[in-house]
C-alpha cells in the first residue's frame, strides 16, 4: 500500500467521530467551541498509540539513553536508525516492559507501562533481537502458547493461529520443530509471535535480519501491511528499508535523538531528492 | 496464565530426553531399595514375630524407600530447577514472558507448579510399589501418607530453593551447582552436629521430614517447608522484577 493510501486511512479514522460532531454542531446541539475541544482529545486518545516522554536509561555510570520522547500513530511505520550501540535496542527494550526506564513514562494505547503493565503490555506484540523462541516445540505449539500468553480467548486462537501463519508463509511449516528450522523460518516465527494477538503497537527489532532477498521482499510488505493498520516500530541499518516502509524516521546517536522527521523530508534534507544515505551520514557524523 | 506457564514448563521437561533418563535410573533405584529391604524384611520375620510392639512391614520397609526418596531427590532437584529461569535467560526468551500481559508473580508460580507437577509424576510411582505389597500383607496407610506428604513439602522446599537460585544467573549450570552446594551443605551440616539442640538441625529440610517419615504429623515442620517455599518465591518474583531495574 502506498503512503498516500496510508495517509486517507489515517484521516478516514480521524474524521469519523469529527463527522458526527460536524453534524451536531451544524443542527446547534453543541456549541462550537466544545466541537474543537472534543476533536483535539478523539485525536489524542484514538490516534496515538504510543507515548514515551523523556526516557532516560542507565547502566551503571553509562547513560545509554538520555531524554528520548517518541509518538506514534494508529497507522504509522517508524524507523528507527542510528550506528551499532546507539541506543536502539535498549529503548525498544523499554518500549516494551523488558527493562524499566530510570525516568520518563511511557504509555501504551493510554495505559502508564509502569503502573498498569498487563493492560499496557496487552497491546504489543515484540520481536527482540534474537527471536524468543522455544526449540523443542513446532511451529503450531509455540504460536498457540504465545496466542494464550497475551490473552487470546481459548475459542479465538485458532484463527488467530491460521492468520498469523497464512500472513508469515509459515503453513507448511506447520508441525516442524523449531529447532530445525532454519534461521530466516525461525525469523518469520519470531514475528509470527509479534503479530498473532493483532497488537496496536508492534515493535520489531531488525526484522529482516538473516533473510534471503525474497523473504526480505515478502517480510518488507508485510509490514506494510500491518501498518495501516497497526503501528510499527523498526529498527534497521539498511537505509533501503527505510525508504521502502517507513513514514517516520528518527535517528539516534549516542543515546539521544538527532533527528524525527518523515521519510522524504530526510530524503531531500538538503534539497536535493534521493540522498538518503548521504543524509543519514551527515546526521550521525557531525555529533561525534 | 499460571496454568499455561505450567503446562509449557512441563512439557519443556518432557521433551527432553536426559528426564526420561532421570526417571528410569531414579524408579531403579528406588526399585532395587524396595527389593533389599522386602528381602531383609522377610529373613528377619521369624525374629520380629517374637518382638512385643515389633516395627511392622510398613515402617520397616515404607519407611526407608522414602528416606533413600528424600535423599535422592535432594541431589537430582538442581538438575531440573536449573534450566527454569536461568536458561530462558540464556536463550534469551525471557523478553516474550516480560513482554506478556502475565506479572512476574504468575511467571514464578506458573514455573514452581509445572515443577512440582513433574516431581508428583516422578515419585508416583513409589506409592504405587509400595501398594503392591497390599497383595500379601495389611499396610499402615496413616504412615504410608505422612511419608508422602512429607516428600511432597520437602520436593516443593528444595524446588523453591532451586527456582530461586535459577533467577539469580544466566548459566544453568552455575544454578545447578549452587543449590546443590546450599542442599548438601545443609544436610551435611545438620548431620555432623551431635548436638541436640544445634540451629543446623533447624535449617535443616531433611531434619524437619524425619517427623513425616515417623508418622507424626507437625504443624511447625509443615509450616517450616512451606515458609521456605514462600520465602523463595518471592525472592524469586523481586528478583525478575528487579532484572528490569538493574540488568
Amino acid at each position: 500500500m502506498s503512503l498516500a493510501a496510508v495517509n486517507a486511512k489515517n484521516s478516514e479514522v480521524k474524521s469519523k467521530p469529527v463527522g458526527f460532531l460536524m453534524h451536531a454542531a451544524i443542527f446547534g446541539y453543541i456549541p462550537r467551541s466544545f466541537f474543537y475541544a472534543n476533536f483535539l482529545v478523539s485525536n489524542l486518545t484514538s490516534a496515538l498509540t504510543l507515548e514515551a516522554a523523556h526516557l532516560t536509561r542507565r547502566f551503571g555510570k553509562n547513560t545509554v539513553i538520555y531524554d528520548i520522547s517518541l509518538q506514534l500513530k494508529r497507522g504509522e511505520v517508524l524507523g528507527l536508525l542510528g550506528h551499532n550501540g546507539a541506543g536502539k535496542s535498549t529503548t525498544m527494550q523499554m518500549l516494551t516492559g523488558c527493562l524499566a526506564p530510570d525516568s520518563g513514562t511511557i504509555k501504551i494505547c493510554g495505559f502508564d507501562l509502569q503502573r498498569q503493565p498487563t493492560l499496557a503490555k496487552a497491546h504489543i506484540g515484540y520481536l527482540p533481537e534474537t527471536p524468543p523462541l522455544y526449540k523443542e516445540f513446532c511451529v503450531q505449539d509455540y504460536l498457540i502458547f504465545a496466542a494464550k500468553l497475551r490473552g487470546i480467548k481459548a475459542n479465538e486462537v485458532s484463527s488467530a493461529l491460521d492468520l498469523a501463519l497464512q500472513r508469515c508463509g509459515l503453513n507448511d511449516k506447520r508441525h516442524t520443530l523449531i529447532g530445525t528450522l532454519s534461521k530466516g523460518y525461525q525469523q518469520r516465527v519470531g514475528i509470527a509471535q509479534a503479530i498473532i494477538h493483532q497488537p496496536a503497537v508492534i515493535i520489531l527489532d531488525e526484522p529482516t535480519v538473516g533473510l534471503d532477498p525474497a523473504q526480505i521482499r515478502d517480510i518488507r510488505t508485510l509490514i506494510r501491511e500491518l501498518g495501516t493498520a497497526h503501528s510499527v516500530i523498526l529498527s534497521t541499518h539498511l537505509l533501503g528499508e527505510v525508504a521502502s516502509i517507513c513514514d517516520r524516521v528518527e535517528i539516534l546517536q549516542r543515546g539521544t535523538l538527532v533527528y524525527s522527521g518523515t521519510t522524504s523530508e530526510l530524503d531531500k534534507l538538503n534539497g536535493v531528492a534521493g540522498q538518503l544515505e548521504e543524509n543519514f551520514i551527515r546526521l550521525t557524523e557531525v555529533k561525534i | 496464565m499460571i496454568r499455561l506457564i505450567a503446562a509449557r514448563e512441563l512439557r519443556a521437561l518432557l521433551s527432553m530426553p536426559s528426564t526420561w533418563w532421570v526417571l528410569a535410573g531414579l524408579q531403579f533405584m528406588l526399585a532395587w531399595i524396595f527389593l533389599t529391604r522386602l528381602d531383609a524384611f522377610l529373613e528377619i520375620q521369624p525374629q520380629l514375630a517374637q518382638i512385643a510392639n515389633a516395627p511392622g512391614v510398613t515402617a520397616s520397609i515404607a519407611r526407608d524407600v522414602c528416606n533413600v526418596a528424600a535423599l535422592l531427590l535432594m541431589l537430582l532437584t538442581p538438575m531440573f530447577t536449573m534450566r527454569l529461569i536461568a536458561e530462558e535467560r540464556r536463550n534469551q526468551t525471557l523478553p516474550l514472558l516480560l513482554s506478556s500481559p502475565v506479572s512476574s508473580g504468575q511467571i514464578v508460580l506458573g514455573k514452581f507448579i509445572g515443577l512440582m507437577g513433574f516431581f508428583v509424576l516422578l515419585m508416583s510411582t513409589t506409592p504405587l510399589m509400595l501398594l503392591s505389597l497390599q497383595l500379601g500383607t495389611t499396610l499402615d496407610f496413616g504412615l504410608l501418607c505422612s511419608n508422602l506428604f512429607g516428600l511432597i513439602l520437602l520436593t516443593s522446599c528444595y524446588a523453591a530453593v532451586g527456582l530461586y537460585i535459577s533467577s539469580l544467573t544466566a548459566q544453568p549450570i552455575i544454578a545447578a551447582v549452587s543449590t546443590l552446594a546450599i542442599l548438601l551443605g545443609v544436610w551435611l551440616a545438620d548431620m555432623s552436629s551431635s548436638a541436640l539442640d544445634s540451629p543446623w538441625h533447624q535449617v535443616s529440610p531433611l531434619y524437619h521430614f524425619q517427623n513425616f517419615s515417623n508418622g507424626l504429623l507437625d504443624t511447625g515442620d509443615a509450616s517450616f517447608f512451606v515458609l521456605v517455599s514462600g520465602v523463595c518465591l518471592l525472592l524469586a518474583m523481586q528478583r525478575l522484577n528487579s532484572h528490569r531495574l538493574h540488568q
